[in-house]
């Protein structure tokens, strides 16, 4: 293993250990005791006092952080306090879902902004390159949730091909499965996918402009074999980086679009535990969301080395 | 083939480059002719926006697509003016090669040398990848790259600038091309190194019977490689000729102002260096007549009227001035003051 990578994987365990400390302060300092809001406010003080010793409330806090980290580190995320049940597979149910839909709606987004990018750079200025930006201006503007609603009136009210919401499950084979995350999956997509195909369109047109262009030029290659082999390979720098912002956005960030789909995914999971005061369980959604974005980071960066060679040598 | 070096190698007649600027669209090359023998080497040389690297970009065929080219260029009496990019895509790198003038931003970044040398053998040869590989450390060993069989897999920032300047040669003489542009090829370069790099190229000009066109702002460079140089302003050649004649003699204002603005070495402690009054015009807004009318000493009217043709001042020495008779009269003044 490179240096690089070796100094990223410390960057990345530095920065986790940094979240769990941040994530466990903040919810700790939220005012309200959590044994009190699950018993009710008319709850006797003993009953209260009885629960918050149950769930190791009364503990001090930095006997509390590191019973959560040894769990943590061996996979036991205790148990909710709304469900009773445990925390991990809570998660994992929501993962099945979240996983595979962000791996879509990416995709989606790649084919789409990359061929989109590409080619708008390719006919600089000319009426391609015009019209397919003035969609991506379009798609930039658009609400994810109401074109999500266009969607759903157009394809399963209308002509009822794909069904409006809910999940079917991966148990009766990957296809079904698909087919329900099929709308939601392209509306996060569109938005992404106008905002990545701007982004590669300037990083290859910057590139076009580099002297190494002009000099491969100048050997014989074409215009169109200059942009294969020369310039994409630099161009994706830029296009990279905000792939990682969007991915991670995508594991994250989907609780409206959750809503709409009514899909059982992590947002929403998220997003009824602070409803409830189920503060075990919202605590360990956050660690696994920073842990996500900063995983997602960190593979970007050892991309940006295989990619580029002159960043291993300047890390070293 | 007796036939064959009778044509000139290179033929331009008339050349006609309009370029589309910011701010409109200029004529940055008018009426240029020339031709080249094989084995013969051209010197251009004129200030920076004088149509110098305009003039051998339409030689490569690597304008920008808005630009209109008129005239005609031609290779072993093909015309090249007009020829579709696919065509010149055989040409380029195989037949005519260009040296640029920055070595640290013409490589690659992303790609080792050893591939950027061997991909127009790949290309034009239809060299198997080995072949290409052997042919590419061969030419990085006769450009004077140290241990290429070692270094044909390293990138180019780990060269210094003047070994890339090296390694671009080995590229630009990868399918041993029958002319050799090269732009400004030392400029960007430390001055210990331009030497060897001139002297490196001259060598291979001569050992491969090249033709070369030679681009510079320096007469000194252009004075010490090339057979015959051209001066270049706004877009226009003033002065042609053999190189020792057009040094000798001088027949145009212009030249003569760009050979006194030469910084001497020796020279007196707080002399200022000679410039030539006014700046380089605009191309977009060139003045009728002469090109140098607005900044040349020797101005009288009728030079504004139209541009003066070429007059023949030597031996294969022409000036395009009407004001010779003082112009070089001046010179000599000029020699002994």
């Amino acid at each position: 293993m490179s240096v690089f990578v070796l100094r990223r994987l410390l960057t990345l365990l530095a920065t986790l250990v940094g979240a769990s400390l941040i994530i466990f302060l903040v919810l700790d300092a939220l005012p309200g005791n959590a044994a009190q809001m699950l018993m009710g406010a008319d709850a006797s003080p003993d009953a209260v006092r009885a629960l918050t010793i149950k769930l190791g409330l009364d503990q001090p806090l930095a006997v509390r952080y590191m019973q959560w980290i040894k769990g943590l580190a061996v996979g036991d995320l205790g148990n909710s306090y709304v469900y009773g049940t445990a925390v991990g597979s809570l998660i994992a149910e929501r993962l099945v879902l979240t996983i595979p839909l962000a791996i879509m709606a990416m995709t989606i987004t790649v084919t789409l902004a990359l061929s989109a990018g590409i080619y708008t750079a390719a006919n600089h200025n000319k009426l391609g390159d015009v019209g397919v930006m003035s969609l991506t201006q379009v798609g930039i503007a658009l609400p994810n949730f109401w074109f999500a609603i266009l969607l759903v009136l157009l394809f399963s009210v209308r002509l009822q091909w794909l069904s409006a919401g809910g999940f079917a499950g991966w148990e009766d084979g990957i296809w079904p499965g698909l087919k329900s995350l099929l709308l939601p999956a392209i509306s996060l997509a569109v938005v992404q996918a106008a905002i990545l195909a701007r982004v590669t369109r300037s990083a290859v047109l910057e590139v076009l402009r580099e002297d190494f262009v002009r000099t491969a030029r100048a050997k014989g290659l074409g215009k169109r074999e200059v942009l294969w082999s020369h310039v994409l390979r630099n161009a994706m720098i830029p296009v990279m980086t905000v792939m990682g912002l969007q991915f991670a956005n995508l594991l994250a960030g989907t609780i409206v679009i959750e809503n709409v789909f009514y899909l059982p995914g992590l947002g929403r999971l998220i997003f009824q535990s602070i409803a409830n005061r189920d503060l075990i369980v919202v605590r360990n959604c956050v660690m696994l969301l920073a842990a996500m974005v900063v995983i997602v980071n960190f593979v970007v960066d050892v991309l940006y080395a295989f990619i580029d060679p002159r960043i291993k040598v300047h890390d070293l | 083939m007796a036939e064959r070096s009778d044509t000139p190698l290179i033929e331009v007649e008339n050349l006609g480059v309009r370029l589309n600027t910011s701010r409109g669209p200029a004529q940055a090359v008018r009426g240029v002719s020339f031709a080249l023998k094989r084995g013969e080497t051209l010197g251009l040389v004129g200030e920076s926006g004088c149509g110098k690297s305009v003039t051998a970009l339409s030689l490569m065929g690597l304008l920008p697509d808005s630009a209109v080219v008129t005239g005609s260029i031609k290779l072993d009496a093909d015309e090249l003016v007009g020829l579709a990019d696919a065509d010149y895509c055989r040409l380029r790198g195989n037949r005519i090669s260009m040296i640029f003038q920055e070595p640290m931003t013409a490589l690659n970044p992303m790609h080792t040398i050893g591939n950027q040398v061997a991909e127009p053998l790949r290309r034009h040869k239809n060299y198997s990848a080995a072949q290409a590989r052997k042919e590419a450390i061969a030419l990085l060993d006769r450009v004077g790259l140290p241990d290429p069989a070692r270094r044909v897999d390293a990138y180019p920032h780990q060269f210094s600038g003047g070994q890339r300047q090296r390694i671009t040669i080995a590229m630009a003489l990868a399918c041993e091309p029958d002319l050799l542009i090269a732009d400004e090829p030392t400029t960007a370069l430390d001055v210990t190194i331009q030497g060897q790099i001139l002297d490196l190229i001259a060598d291979l000009v001569e050992e491969r019977g090249m033709s070369m066109i030679l681009i510079s702002h320096d007469l000194g460079v252009i004075a010490e490689n090339v057979q015959r140089m051209m001066v270049m302003y706004g877009g226009t050649v003033v002065e042609s000729g053999p190189t020792g004649e057009v040094f000798r003699r001088m027949g145009h204002p212009y030249t003569q102002g760009l050979f006194r603005a030469r910084p001497k070495l020796g020279a007196r402690k707080g002399t200022r260096l000679k410039t030539i009054s006014g700046t380089v015009p605009e191309l977009a807004d060139l003045p009728s007549g002469c090109t140098f009318s607005d900044r040349c000493p020797l101005v009288i009217d009728q030079c504004r009227a139209a541009l003066p043709p070429m007059v023949d001042v030597g031996p294969g020495h022409f000036a395009r001035c009407i004001r010779t008779d003082v112009s070089m009269a001046e010179r000599v003044g000029a020699l002994t003051a």
